[in-house]
């Protein structure tokens, strides 16, 4: 008996003061998770309410972000310093520019370039044999490259080699992907008629992000389309690379280096521009999309008041009890406002889970770097907070305001 | 000697006007066992709610444990609860699926003791009740006669100045009945003020002190010295028997001599 009231007195409860306890943390874990652990059925179909509309935003918002990821590390990889001079328009109608003959070594001479790779397109077509209508052309031109365009377009053969010395100036000819494919041809050493001979199919390209007109061209040799095709040596697309921090002068003076007569002939384009543009757009995700996963989570939420209700009216003996045992009504809005948090925390757990997952499916199926933002799981997850405290306001407010008599009634 | 209940002039009306408890005076001493017995509807329910300030009179003065319930807030009378006043109900209201310790161990959770101390303080509470082999079963496992030991032992566990029990033995067969009678008997002999309401007069006439309800007033305070079962010695109170006419206003004091 003297130990208990030591108990007592060390919780500082004197026998004159009256002055109601405070629930510990854990306490009120305890109490709060009591109506989930009796009815679990009814807390996985509550919570799933919730967990569909989490996993709906977090999904939605990580395939964009995931698809970002992929088009900046592609331009990442590609990098932001090419940039590509063509003919522009000229002022008279109807006359056709074209670039001067040593475009590419002028280009060479500006400080900060650092590879420089040309093309020229010709007035030829690429068909699978002679037999083949001269006007099907299939969109594929023919254009005579310099050796070094692949260096600085960081493109790869994707089979069989890229022209060299050799086999430049002979009828060999490297296709990009697109044109391999609509001529049919899986496998160097092929050929194809060009002009009015067959030229070898030396190599095929990867794809090339950067330059999609090389994918859809038939590639010759510089010299060889001169002594070949008649080519008369004017550059149509002038490549140049140089270090990151030049870029911008390199820019302001590449059209006056290329044709110093006419510098207004010459267009001067960034393909990364476009790249970039095109990973901004697929950072911004759908709202329609968004809204959806907004509303199911309303509506799960609306299902989390539901379930509180019940589950108020249900144990109507317990909170009389627990009245009758000294909880204050601060102590019962508690524990059903903490029960209450939980069950949609429960929720929102499962929806970020299952958010991540799908995400995760889209990526590895799409071959995408799997990305969910950690703003997007805290803000979901936040969410289900704000939810679950407003579902479960109303519900322990009522509850609190039951009258504690009610436990003695017989149940 | 200090006094647990003190009811003055308690008036209890709902909107009707239903008149439950008209002008109830009621003393109980430290240390005492009293049956509060009528039938239903006679207003013995109200006036347990009073005692176990689970309800206001509507007028009157209630002190327990030397407290105003009147002036209290609600965070105060829930504290005045946790500290002085313990519950046996007749339907138990244990909590399914959980161990017999833990379910005297609720019965401290409002104190702000710590879970350790309150669940040594629980098994300690179920030996007393004679239970100290069943810490871990859960009611399921348990009879209604061990169900409502259990329910004792959260109700004393605490330590309360009044244990208030409504019913105890209206859900058990009369052995088990019976044995929890006595286990009432054996606390209040350590020491602890309990009040048990029922309207089974035969209970009631085994209690030391009997006070009867009819019609929201308090018409008999019965000492029944055979069933005192108190050693005398402590010279608690006179073995004498005082039956008052409650027909009168019911303003009478309905406490015996002995607590003057």
């Amino acid at each position: 008996m003297r130990a208990r009231r030591a108990d007592r007195d060390s919780a500082g409860r004197g026998r004159g003061r009256l002055k109601a306890a405070r629930l510990g943390p854990r306490d009120v874990l305890h109490v709060g998770s009591a109506g989930l652990r009796s009815r679990p059925m009814r807390v996985v179909l509550s919570a799933l309410g919730i967990a569909i509309g989490i996993a709906t935003m977090i999904s939605v918002v990580g395939i964009s972000a995931s698809s970002q990821a992929q088009l900046l590390r592609e331009l990442d990889k590609l990098g932001t310093n090419l940039l590509v001079a063509s003919p522009g328009d000229s002022m008279f109608a109807g006359q056709d520019v074209e670039l001067p003959e040593d475009a590419v070594g002028m280009v060479g001479r500006i400080k900060g370039v650092q590879e420089v790779g040309a093309t020229a397109d010709l007035d030829t077509t690429a068909r699978r044999n002679e037999k083949i209508d001269k006007d099907d052309t299939g969109g594929i031109v023919v254009k005579a490259t310099t050796g070094d365009l692949l260096r600085v377009l960081r493109g790869e053969v994707h089979s069989g080699s890229w022209l060299n010395n050799a086999t430049g100036r002979y009828p060999s000819v490297v296709l990009g992907h697109v044109s391999a494919e609509r001529l049919g041809i899986t496998a160097p050493g092929r050929q194809v008629w060009i002009g009015n001979r067959y030229f070898t199919v030396v190599g095929i390209l990867a794809p090339l992000p950067l330059a999609p007109e090389i994918e859809r061209s038939a590639l010759v040799g510089w010299e060889g389309a001169k002594r070949l095709l008649g080519f008369e040596g004017h550059p149509t697309s002038v490549y140049e690379r140089s270090a990151d921090a030049a870029v911008q002068d390199v820019r302001k003076v590449m059209a006056a280096t290329v044709d110093p007569q006419n510098p207004q002939n010459v267009k001067v384009t960034d393909p990364s521009a476009a790249l970039q543009a095109k990973a901004a757009t697929e950072g911004a995700f759908s709202s329609m999309l968004l809204g959806l996963g907004g509303i199911a989570l309303l509506v799960g939420g609306v299902g989390v008041a539901n379930t509180m209700i019940i589950s108020v009216l249900e144990r109507r003996y317990e909170i009389g009890l627990r009245r009758s045992l000294g909880a204050t009504r601060g102590q019962i809005r508690i524990q059903f406002v903490t029960e209450s948090l939980m069950l949609s925390g429960l929720g929102g757990l499962a929806g970020v889970a299952l958010g991540a997952a799908a995400t995760g499916v889209y990526a590895y199926s799409g071959g995408l770097p799997w990305v969910v933002p950690p703003w997007a799981v805290g803000g979901g997850f936040g969410a289900t907070l704000v939810i679950g405290t407003i579902a479960g306001l109303y519900p322990a407010v009522r509850a609190s305001r039951l009258s504690p008599t009610l436990a003695l009634h017989a149940a | 000697m200090s006094t647990v209940v003190g009811l003055r002039a308690v008036t209890k009306e709902y909107p009707g006007p239903v008149a439950a408890l008209r002008g109830v005076d009621l003393t109980v001493e430290e240390g005492e066992l009293l049956g509060i017995v009528g039938p239903s509807g006679s207003g013995k329910s109200t006036l347990l709610h009073i005692i176990g300030t689970l309800d206001r009179p509507t007028a009157g003065s209630v002190h327990i444990a030397g407290h105003d319930v009147a002036a209290l807030s609600d965070r105060r009378l829930s504290a005045l609860r946790a500290q002085h006043v313990g519950f046996v109900f007749q339907a138990f209201h244990l909590v399914p699926g959980v161990s017999a310790r833990d379910n005297v161990a609720e019965g401290l959770l409002y104190s702000g003791l710590s879970r350790a101390v309150r669940r040594r303080r629980a098994a300690e509470a179920l030996e007393r009740v004679g239970l100290a082999d069943r810490l871990d079963h859960k009611p399921h496992q348990l009879s209604g006669g061990q169900k409502q030991r259990v329910a004792i032992a959260r109700a004393v566990v605490g330590e309360p100045a009044l244990l208030l029990a409504d019913e105890p033995t209206g859900a058990l067969d009369s052995a088990s009945g019976e044995a929890v009678m006595k286990l009432l008997r054996d606390l209040n002999r350590e020491g602890a003020t309990i009040a048990v309401i029922t309207h089974d007069t035969e209970i009631a006439r085994d209690l030391p002190r009997e006070v009867r309800i009819r019609d929201g007033q308090v018409v008999a305070d019965v000492r029944n010295p055979s069933a005192d079962v108190r050693d005398t010695s402590t010279g608690m109170r006179d073995p004498s028997t005082d039956v008052r006419d409650g027909s009168g206003n019911g303003r009478s004091p309905a406490t015996t001599g002995a607590d003057q």
